[in-house]
């Protein structure tokens, strides 16, 4: 309020104290594991920062991109690995096969790494129907020939009924770093250009809207594929001017923007609209009350380009089968750090904080 | 499916032309409080930042009208007791899931082996019930008059249907009793009210007179889009410009004056009005909570178990009170941002996405002066 400047000032000081702890690295406090550790958001950060990263304490790890860097003998490698616990294990546009292998070589692609080979571990539930199995052995064989990597080596093991949602996959994948890429979480720079390489949103609302819970039919398919292409393209168009790569899984296209807005101290300010959104995806999402932002994808990548690069950039993406809608959705800015703004498209601006709480169900 | 029909509620230039008409109704030297009763409201007011758009003498104050928020810790406690006894699978709205009991949250008591299960309504607890014969399916109801329909809609059929294993445990609650405490409070002041479209759909927009008849305030029933709040907001200044003061319906498209004879049939038969009701940072309100009338009290989850109906004080430190008042912004609370934050709330107010200070926390924290460089 303009009469009360002392009032202001509280405000303003107290702005600034939320500010400060948000950008403190989280903590892990809870009693026990719930659904929230799961759900990408503030409590699965709390996880990996407050837990996981201290205990492994290595520079490669604490880097927290979606591959780690190895160098064998001058040779450049990249390393993941990802589990899948999705259900049900069959929805519109793929099944838990084609995330098991696209999930794994996204990670490397995010890293600038051209996906080599991958390892598959199975952990099957028993009475699981054979034929269930043998569909996602040939979707995974299927993805993996799509995605260009070869199955080298796998493990099974069985549990019983019940300790399982018919099947939990993993894999880890190793890639080679591709000399074009200098990508890294901080190094994002103000005036940068956020791409986002299609319309979001549609896996997760794909698997809300398969598992039946909810009275509403919507042709929505998950959006799952092999993302190295697009990143071939990007570098190729933008080299070393590619700042950074994130695949928008888990937590949605919000929750990569602000781990980065963190990770290279900067503030990013998006264009709502012009987020490519599906109206049917748009409509799903209004209807669950949830924002498509936080809602998972599993084949969409977030792209941060240097502004003189951005314009071919985008061009060299939209030129990749299942990129066409490619947009520039916004840009990074100095201040404030470490915050995400939206500038709605009726004309007002808000925060885009990262996600609290599970509000979706298991999806990937 | 498509969204279209709402497209030109969020039209940017309409919300300009409404601004400018705002502008020019207010008196320069004026400051203007309105509230805005639902959490809808304030939910949709960040979503779309139309806060931004308003002149800086007018001022939106979020009201006591986020169902999840109202609900006291003792209730709480009530639902995670039920929640634990043997062979019951417990129901609730998502948001419920993180609201602070007086040890623990119906979340915790999901990772420590109860089975809680995320519904969207009523109707789907209802089929968890028929596809699972063997176990007692609780649904914890909440929210006005808007969600207490398909809560009474679902007990008729369970009804007539013959479910045995199903039972609700009804914090339903009505939205005149607390406008009326909230006007009796002597430090409030407003100069007007953005009414309650989601509740008027059901009963109407006649039960609000008694606001510009009994306090002098004007109400305008509104509906939930960026443009239906800034028109609404208009009329209200229109009204205190012409010195009138009356209820008037923005939200024509789906309010009726007299509401739905239909929906309030099924909730006079389904429900009666407690004596009492204890409302978070509110304290008992009379005649201000629903349980199950006479007719459905076999369904009535408080029967059927051992409740303990242990009253908790509401924590010291936590203001929820007063911000439901709209007595002081969410940030002038005392452990706003610090202590109580979305991933740790103390109050109700900062768990739901509707609740004042989560909204403000999410959306509203970066100060409108501020320019992004």
């Amino acid at each position: 309020m303009a009469d009360q400047p002392a009032v202001a000032d509280r405000e303003t000081r107290i702005l600034g104290i939320i500010e400060k702890t948000r950008a403190k690295p989280s903590k892990f406090r809870e009693k026990q594991i719930t659904m929230a550790h799961g759900a990408g958001g503030k409590a699965t950060q709390g996880l990996i920062e407050g837990l996981l990263v201290p205990a492994f304490d290595n520079p490669t790890l604490s880097a927290m991109a979606d591959a780690g860097a190895v160098e064998v003998d001058g040779v450049e490698l990249a390393m993941t690995t990802d589990s899948f616990v999705v259900r049900p294990l069959r929805f519109p546009g793929g099944s838990i096969g084609d995330l098991a292998v696209n999930g794994t070589v996204n990670d490397l692609a995010m890293a600038g790494a051209r996906p080599l080979a991958l390892t598959l571990s199975l952990v099957l539930e028993e009475g699981l129907p054979s034929d269930a199995l043998r569909a996602e052995v040939e979707a995974i064989a299927a993805a993996a020939e799509a995605a260009d990597v070869e199955i080298v080596a796998g493990d099974t093991k069985v549990v019983e009924r019940g300790h399982a949602d018919g099947m939990y996959v993993c894999t880890s994948g190793v890639g080679q770093r591709d000399p074009r890429a200098a990508l890294a979480p901080d190094a994002l720079e103000p005036g940068d250009r956020i791409l986002v390489s299609g319309s979001i949103g549609e896996h997760g609302t794909a698997i809300m809207l398969a598992r039946g819970e909810f009275d509403l039919d919507a042709e929505i398919e998950s959006d799952t594929r092999p993302l190295w292409p697009a990143v071939d393209g990007l570098l190729e168009a933008a080299g070393p001017q590619l700042r950074c790569l994130r695949d928008a899984t888990r937590g949605g296209v919000a929750s990569v923007l602000n781990e980065l807005a963190r990770a290279s101290r900067v503030a990013m300010i998006v264009n709502e609209g012009n987020v490519p959104v599906q109206p049917a995806v748009a409509g799903a999402c209004e209807l669950l009350g949830i924002d498509p932002m936080y809602v998972a994808n599993e084949g969409k990548l977030v792209a941060f380009v240097a502004p003189e690069a951005a314009d071919e950039a985008l061009e060299a993406l939209r030129a990749v089968p299942g990129c066409e809608r490619a947009t520039d959705i916004g840009e990074v800015k100095t201040d404030p750090p470490g915050m995400v703004l939206v500038q709605t498209a009726f004309g007002g601006k808000r925060v885009m904080d990262q996600l609290v709480g599970d509000p979706l169900p298991r999806i990937c | 499916m498509s969204m279209k029909y709402v497209d030109e509620y969020r039209d940017a230039d309409i919300g300009q032309v409404l601004a400018g008409e705002i502008l020019a109704a207010v008196e320069p030297g004026r400051h203007y409080k309105v509230m805005e009763v639902c959490g809808g409201h304030t939910h949709s007011i960040y979503k779309y930042g139309v806060d931004d758009l308003l002149p800086e003498n007018v001022e939106l104050v979020h009201g006591p009208g986020c169902p999840v928020c109202v609900i006291p810790m003792g209730r709480v406690d009530d639902g995670i007791a039920v929640a634990r006894e043997d062979n019951v699978i417990f129901t609730c709205f998502g948001d419920m899931m993180r609201i602070p009991g007086s040890e623990s949250t119906l979340q915790d008591a999901k990772a420590q082996g109860a089975d809680i299960r995320m519904v969207y309504s009523p109707l789907d607890a209802l089929r968890i019930a028929k596809s699972e014969p063997d176990r007692q399916v609780v649904f914890y109801a909440i929210g006005f008059e808007t969600t207490a329909p398909s809560t009474a809609l679902t007990l008729k059929r369970a009804k007539a249907e013959g479910i045995k294993n199903f039972s609700v445990m009804c914090s339903h609650v009505t939205i005149v009793p607390p406008l009326r405490a909230l006007l009796e409070s002597p430090d409030l002041r407003l100069d007007g009210f953005v009414g309650p479209g989601h509740v008027c759909t059901v009963v109407g927009a006649r039960p609000f007179e008694f606001i510009p008849a009994d306090y002098g305030k004007p109400v305008v029933v509104s509906g939930f889009e960026p443009v239906d709040i800034l028109q609404s907001i208009l009329m209200i200044l229109r009204q205190i410009q012409d010195g009138r003061c009356e209820v008037e319906n923005q939200y024509k498209r789906i309010v009726p004056y007299e509401g739905s004879t239909a929906a309030l049939k099924v909730m006079e038969e389904v429900f009666e009005l407690r004596a009492h009701f204890e409302w978070r940072g509110l304290g008992f309100i009379s005649q201000s909570g629903l349980k199950l009338s006479e007719a459905y009290a076999d369904f009535d989850t408080e029967q059927r178990y051992e409740v303990p109906h242990v009253r908790v004080a509401d924590p010291k430190a936590c203001q929820c009170g007063e911000v439901l008042k709209g007595v002081i912004k969410p940030w002038e609370c005392k452990v706003f941002g610090t202590a109580c934050t979305p991933e740790r709330p103390i109050g109700t107010c900062m768990v739901s996405s509707e609740g004042a200070c989560a909204a403000y926390y999410n959306y509203g924290r970066f100060a409108r002066e501020r320019e992004v460089v």
